[in-house]
């Protein structure tokens, strides 16, 4: 029986469980020890002119060996977003002008770790406040510019045409609304950390927390102005990335400059309390969204206009409306549809990825629009979702957003997701509530989405090598952290090769070892890593069955290999000769090394129904149940596939309930710990409803997508549905998200002064 | 300031160091002790990441100074890996891994030793129970379904049973938090 | 993040603590569980120079029936007062509020007296203690006073408490079954309440109203006045000034203070 598709244990987790994992502020590296401890005097205002820095108290604090500022450092300034206006790059260390709160201005060097705070209070910054900009809006007016050699705020505009007066000229029914998709934290629970240390070689060893080492090496050599070849960058065990951690953060820069700066090692890992201003967020959207169709229920034009937020200094944020736009029309066949947007500068943190990126807001937006849609018509959500979704004999599907659909069934996916949630069942017992007059109603939320994964780099490489002791070691250009490649991966090797899971390693995120890779992003690992394993399998037994063929006296033709044995043999001659992996591989290495590029992106798709409890004397949300069907093809392994699902499907709801990163007017961030922003617990959770469903897709020969993002991007329109349904016999069509209480309870205020 | 001696038993071993009264206990487990199991993950005592067990009773060791701890007795999760180190024999460990309770494995140890304290203190666990007894402890990757899972196993209930339940009982649904005096039955 | 460094110093017993406290007062902060303390001190808000730390003094710690009343050690937690039989049986509104206070590791570390001395307007047991129309026992080198809990709370973080003082103890009435109920509403099970109600025996303390713990006097008057409890609960916010921050604003505060004196009040009754 094939391993594929079975519920394997992780083999990384006896580690994991037992000594723990090492991630980068646990290693004890020799070429670590007497390493400096890196502490960062960190902007407390948003937007202000330094008049002045005296870091000579600071110098004669215990354990101090340097404090150092901007003007001590000799590298150009770095341009976080290649793609962005070439004046907004960021200061290693501010010495003119912060721009957020959290912008490192000194950095302090100390023996021990616990002498780093001490001085860095010791460090005296004058600051003379500027104007701070935190609405986008307000933004670009241009009025306070953040850079005035820039001339203005806009980073990037998508779609410089004006819209269509007509668009909706032919539509019985047009609405339109004002969202918000706000911004939020990663939270990994690791937070950001690194340590350099130069060789006598002249490298550079980078040990730091990301998703892929060799784009952080990429960046942190152009950063020194040295070959990619003199830094080695290797990734310990990754406390979560869920976006936050693509690509190096330029205090990765600042501590390699740093370590060949003063010739000794430097470690740096952040306080939750820095991380949370200081590492980058996610979404910050603010979406126009128009839809336009006729009263039997057809969509027919639909239209977005975004405004995002970068933060202070352009990073992928810049990017991610690309993947909006592209993403627009969700899973509808809509005849008509246009969208653009616009990205600002603000006194804020920089804006990237957070696990969806760029599709989550595609499809809140969408699935609002639908929902507006139906009530505005009177009809059914899901009715109105499944007359517009792109029927199965349409694909490959092209859409108005410029995407290719590789393959979808999403009326079929709907309808699993409402015939497991009993929908007319959920509806009675509403109604129910309703006419007993309930304080605690019931809402029903239905989404239908699609999403893009794979969608940046579609190639991947792996290695394979059997060893004579039969035991194999892969190399993947994917950076697991948290994801299981160390299982999956031997999984599909073991698969084609027959060598145990457990006799299979999977080496990653080290490039000297790894000197190419995609790292893990995107959703991308198994369809273009995975598949890159299962291709290296496959060459692995091409090469095996050549070198065989003359062991064997056959020709190679007549060879397959015996799995049970790990074993090459000659087809249908039972008791016949055989030689094992392990035999090839005492004769001569017995290794391959393969590139998989898929060429396209593949678009998972799902349905999701979320059931809320809505408390309206208090305006409190509980999710009772949430039934997730995510369609990500065929399952390698259910348990971390599940696992993927579960932990999307949290994030998705912590966003549309609990989660916010809010700024005052003046640029201070008010959700700057954990005790302060929403992250939410076990206690505020339910467990979740997993449906299953697996449409293949034909751009790779195992019919993966990804299904790493698919859990946030669901359940996140179908909950904020959810609660908007429960307070719709009140006339409520929208609440933006996060629906905490209080802005549930003053949309049922409002509603009720209207109607009375 | 001057320099504190403190001797705390860690893991069933006796372990001495002279430290500043500041010292958090979990910088004294991970640099003085060197066990490394232990993670930080806030500063705000709401994550869990560095929960280990004081006396056997579950405690946030980023706040807690190890001069609190003097002459008491830590377990971390290392201590439930026997004496070789690498035993997952112990039942909290082994419903991790058998229910797939961890991805990036961060909160790992504390939720482990959160679990492995709420059971010692009432094995008679439901999925209410186990999600509120779990309240001082973040996760970014689970969602916690596999967490309270695994929580389940190592008490020895059957966790597709547990959550079936939980799926059914109407009564339970009100937010946990919320009241204290209605809505969890006689004595809450 | 990491404390400013302090002296530290843990007396071995109350007397000696007093004895410190009256030598060091003024730069001394007592330390029990340190579950209030030490967050703020990492976060660099508060740097003693001398921490006392009083968390083993076993005196301290017990919870035992004098009288009409309940006797409770300063340095009895959380999570004492949550398992304690005599509560229980006694005065069962604690019990429910402790298991209120943060998570079970705060219940393991955190203490009846430091929540009291903390004096934070958010946290749950100063509120509880003021609808039990408790009284707050402080000791120092010049004798040992009581304080009635609605004397005791005199701002946002500041009691009756003098430098030189130290709870010891916390007199409550035994209740027994009278009725009593805690709404406690938090966005997350572990945060702090937005608003809460302790109502014990016709009594209403609210939590997070104001700059100190409260009583909703106006409630407890109309129930006085055999006012139903859907009248008497409208009037909870009555005099109230509840902050404002991302939560909730005053006006919200104050139909939660409704609300859930409403639904601890029918509670109560049903007891």
């Amino acid at each position: 029986m094939s391993i594929m598709g079975t519920r394997v244990v992780r083999v990384e987790d006896p580690v994991f469980l037992t000594r723990g994992a090492t991630y980068t502020d646990d290693l004890t590296d020799e070429r670590l020890t007497g390493a400096l401890h890196l502490t960062l005097v960190r902007s407390p205002i948003a937007h202000a002119t330094i008049t002045s820095i005296d870091v000579s108290a600071a110098r004669e604090a215990p354990g101090v060996v340097a404090v150092l500022t901007g003007e001590d450092i000799d590298l150009p300034a770095p341009l976080l977003f290649p793609g962005a206006n070439k004046a907004m790059v960021r200061p290693w260390l501010a010495t003119e002008r912060v721009r957020f709160v959290g912008e490192p201005v000194a950095a302090v060097l100390t023996e021990g770790r616990y002498q780093g705070p001490d001085a860095a209070e010791l460090v005296e910054v004058d600051y003379e406040p500027l104007p701070a900009v935190v609405d986008v809006h307000a933004s670009a007016t241009d009025e306070v510019l953040l850079f005035p050699d820039a001339g203005t705020n806009t980073a990037a505009v998508y779609n410089k045409e004006d819209p269509d007066p007509d668009f909706f000229a032919d539509c019985e029914v047009v609405v339109t609304r004002d969202i918000v998709n706000q911004r939020v934290a990663a939270a990994s629970l690791e937070t950001r950390a690194a340590s350099a240390v130069w060789g006598d070689d002249g490298r550079c060893t980078l040990f730091c927390s990301n998703q892929n080492a060799q784009g952080a090496r990429d960046e942190v050599a152009g950063w020194l102005g040295v070959d990619a070849s003199q830094i080695h960058v290797v990734l310990p065990d990754v406390g979560g990335g869920f976006g936050a951690k693509i690509g190096a953060d330029p205090e990765f820069g600042l501590v390699a400059w740093l370590a060949r700066h003063t010739g000794r090692p430097v470690r740096w890992s952040e306080s939750r309390s820095e991380n949370m201003t200081g590492m980058v967020q996610g979404r910050d959207q603010r979406q126009t969204i128009t839809i336009g169709g006729s009263r039997d229920g057809r969509v027919k034009a639909y239209r977005l206009d975004v405004v995002a937020d970068a933060g202070a200094y352009p990073r992928l944020g810049v990017f991610l409306p690309v993947f909006t736009r592209m993403m627009a029309p969700g899973t509808y066949d809509i005849e008509k549809v246009d969208s653009r947007a616009r990205v600002v500068v603000t006194n804020t943190t920089s804006t990237a990825a957070y696990r969806g990126a760029g599709r989550p807001e595609a499809t809140a937006a969408i699935e609002r629009a639908m929902d507006l849609f139906a009530a505005e018509i009177g009809m059914d959500p899901a009715e109105v979702r499944k007359i517009n979704v792109v029927p199965p004999e349409k694909f490959p599907f092209t859409t108005k957003g410029g995407a290719e659909y590789d393959s979808g069934e999403y009326a079929k996916a709907i309808d699993l997701a409402l015939e497991a949630s009993d929908y007319a069942g959920l509806r009675a017992e509403q109604k129910a509530r309703r006419e007993r007059g309930d304080a605690k109603l019931l809402g029903i939320g239905v989404s239908s989405y699609v999403e893009i994964t794979g969608g940046g780099a579609f190639a991947e490489n792996a290695s394979i090598e059997v060893h004579p002791d039969g035991s194999a070691l892969i190399w993947t250009g994917t950076s697991p952290h948290g994801q299981g490649h160390a299982t999956a991966w031997a999984m599909l090797a073991s698969d084609q090769l027959g060598i145990p899971v457990e006799k299979i390693t999977v080496r990653h995120g080290d490039t000297d070892q790894v000197p190419e890779g995609g790292g893990t992003m995107g959703s991308r690992s198994l369809q273009t890593g995975g598949v890159a394993v299962h291709k290296a399998s496959l060459e692995l037994i091409d090469l095996a069955k050549q070198r065989a063929a003359d062991i064997l006296e056959a020709s190679v033709e007549d060879l397959e290999v015996d799995t049970a044995n790990a074993a090459i043999v000659v087809r249908g001659a039972p008791g016949s000769p055989t030689v094992t992996f392990a035999q090839l591989a005492e004769r001569e290495e017995l290794k391959v090394k393969t590139v998989w590029d898929g060429k396209k992106p593949t678009f998972p798709f799902g349905s999701h129904v979320a059931v809320v409890e809505v408390d309206t004397e208090t305006g409190k949300v509980t999710v009772e149940r949430i039934w997730a069907v995510d369609d990500a093809g065929p399952v390698l392994n259910p348990l971390l596939c599940e696992g993927q699902r579960h932990g999307g499907i949290a994030q998705g709801i912590a966003q549309a309930l609990l989660e916010e990163v809010v700024y005052d007017p003046d640029g201070q961030p008010l959700t700057a710990t954990f005790a302060d922003y929403g992250f939410p617990s076990a206690a505020e959770l339910p467990s979740f409803d997993l449906v299953p469903m697996e449409t293949p897709t034909p751009i790779n020969p195992l019919g993966f997508k990804g299904i790493g993002e698919a859990g946030t991007i669901g359940s996140t329109p179908a909950v904020q549905s959810a609660v908007i349904d429960a307070l719709a016999h009140l006339g409520i069509r929208h609440i933006d998200m996060p629906t905490t209480p209080l802005r549930v309870w003053e949309a049922i205020q409002n509603a009720v002064k209207e109607d009375g | 300031m001057t320099g504190v001696k403190v001797e705390i038993t860690v893991n069933g071993r006796s372990t001495t160091d002279e430290v500043e009264p500041r010292l958090l206990l979990a910088h004294y487990l991970r640099e003085n002790v060197g066990l490394k199991a232990t993670n930080i993950g806030c500063d705000t005592t709401s994550c869990g990441a560095c929960t280990v067990l004081l006396d056997g009773e579950s405690v946030k060791s980023c706040t807690v100074l190890a001069v609190q701890a003097d002459q008491l007795a830590v377990t971390t999760m290392e201590g439930l890996a026997g004496e070789s180190g690498d035993s997952l024999d112990h039942p909290v460990t082994a419903a991790f891994r058998q229910e797939h309770g961890l991805q990036c494995g961060f909160c790992t140890p504390g939720m482990v030793m959160a679990v492995a304290g709420l059971i010692a203190e009432n094995p008679d666990l439901d999925e209410r129970a186990v999600r509120e007894g779990l309240e001082g402890n973040l996760c970014r990757c689970t969602g916690y379904h596999n967490i309270v899972r695994a929580a389940l196993v190592a008490a020895g209930k059957d966790p597709d049973a547990a959550q079936a339940a939980e799926a059914e009982s109407d009564a339970a649904r009100t937010a946990p938090g919320f009241s204290a005096g209605s809505s969890e039955g006689a004595g809450a | 993040m990491i404390p400013v460094g302090f002296d530290y110093a843990r007396p071995d017993s109350l007397d000696a603590a007093v004895a410190l406290l009256a030598e060091r007062g003024d730069e001394a902060t007592i330390m029990a569980g340190g579950h209030s303390l030490l967050p703020v001190m990492k976060l660099r808000l508060a740097a003693p120079e001398l921490i006392v730390d009083i968390g083993r003094l076993r005196e301290l710690n017990y919870v035992k029936v004098d009288g009409d009343e309940v006797a409770i050690g300063a340095g009895t937690r959380h999570h004492d007062l949550e398992v304690s039989d005599v509560l229980a049986a006694e005065v069962p509104l604690l019990p429910a509020v402790a298991r209120t206070v943060g998570d079970p590791q705060v219940r393991h570390r955190g203490t009846i007296g430091g929540s009291l001395a903390h004096g934070d307007p958010a946290s749950d047991l100063p509120a509880a203690v003021l609808a039990l129309d408790g009284t707050i026992v402080l000791r120092s080198p010049r004798g040992q006073r009581s304080v009635p809990a609605t004397e005791f709370w005199t701002g946002v973080f500041t009691t009756a408490k003098e430098p030189d003082e130290l709870i010891v103890e916390i007199r409550v009435p035994r209740t027994g079954s009278a009725g009593w109920a805690y709404e406690k509403f938090t966005r997350r099970a572990n945060d702090w309440a937005i608003v809460a109600v302790a109502v014990v025996d016709g009594r209403v303390g609210l939590v997070n109203m104001g700059s100190t713990p409260l009583r909703a006097s106006a409630t407890e008057a109309a129930l006085a006045e055999g006012k139903s409890i859907a009248e008497a609960a409208a009037l909870a916010a009555e005099g109230t000034e509840p902050p404002t921050d991302t939560a909730g604003t005053p006006e919200y505060r104050k139909n939660l203070a409704r609300v859930l004196t409403r639904r601890a009040l029918e509670t109560a009754a049903g007891r």
